[in-house]
């Protein structure tokens, strides 16, 4: 979070101090950034793109964008903004050279489609009841759970795969909001969508995400 | 007196609450449902709560192969 609250601001020393060594060519300062967010990348890629080796071939056109630009990076953003904001740029267009394969819906129609209710409506008390609207089936103290104090690899695992079952804009996202740390206003200019989108986008995710880890506690 | 608003609505305005977006007056009909609601209260707290355990997820490292095929692509550019 303290690395998104940085990167709204600007580059950081950091941050140009690692522009100034891929300027000069150190493999070293390259291969460290390619292990820091190659993965993350490629994540973010594979929402745009139907499978894996274009997705590869996605985060490699955005890593030789990076480089082919470096001249020109002044630092308003940080070094990860760019970055991402290159990769959703070469995923577009590799998802719409491909869409006469896969159907390509943009962001704002996922947005602008009816949203399902974050919260199942047989859990409120029905129309006509003294308290309609209400809970009737109210939602349990997650802070006395033991599993999420614990946080054991398979509740992660199980959050990453609910994250990986939501449509392609919801997934980008929480990828980026709440999986990295990018801030409202990020997100807004890398996907080129407005606040309001954006939020719609975040809520029915993190509302999808709350769902499934529900059903898991439960389960356990 | 502004209508109170239902559990079935606080579920859907929760985002936009954290978010910092909603309007004053709907903001203090949103907290002041939550001095009175355990159930929504318990609610967002789930939700803070999703959003921690999302924080934590990490990536995996590109494969060896990927990284061999882009330090390849370094030194090609390098060398212009």
């Amino acid at each position: 979070m303290e690395a998104a609250k940085e990167s709204a601001v600007g580059a950081s020393a950091e941050d140009l101090q690692a522009i100034e060594a891929l300027r000069a060519g150190d493999e070293a300062v390259f291969s460290g950034l390619v292990d820091r967010y190659g993965g993350a990348l490629l994540r973010l890629a594979q929402s745009y793109v139907r499978d894996r080796p274009t997705a590869e071939e996605v985060v490699q056109e955005a890593w030789i964008g990076l480089l082919q630009g470096i001249h020109r990076f002044e630092g308003r953003s940080s070094l990860k903004t760019w970055l991402f904001r290159i990769l959703v740029n070469c995923a577009r267009a590799r998802a719409r050279k491909d869409s006469r394969s896969v159907p390509f819906s943009s962001l704002f129609d996922e947005a602008s489609e009816p949203g399902e209710p974050a919260v199942d409506p047989e859990r409120f008390l029905e129309a006509g009841h003294r308290q309609a609207g209400h809970w009737s089936t109210p939602p349990a103290k997650w802070h006395e759970d033991p599993e999420l104090a614990a946080l054991s690899a398979e509740t992660l695992a199980f959050v990453k795969a609910a994250i990986d079952d939501l449509p392609g804009a919801q997934r980008q996202v929480i990828a980026l909001r709440d999986v990295q740390g990018f801030t409202s206003a990020e997100v807004c200019n890398m996907l080129g969508i407005s606040d309001t989108n954006q939020r719609v986008l975040l809520h029915r995710a993190r509302s999808k995400v709350r769902r499934a880890l529900e059903q898991q506690l439960d389960r356990g | 007196m502004p209508e109170p608003i239902s559990c079935a609505e606080i579920v859907e305005l929760v985002t936009e609450y954290l978010e910092g977006a909603l309007v004053p007056d709907d903001r203090t009909r949103f907290e002041e449902h939550l001095l009175n609601c355990e159930g929504c209260t318990d609610y967002l707290a789930q939700m803070r709560e999703t959003i921690r355990v999302t924080g934590q997820l990490t990536e995996e490292a590109i494969g060896p192969s990927a990284m061999e095929a882009l330090l390849s692509a370094f030194r090609t550019w390098k060398k212009r």
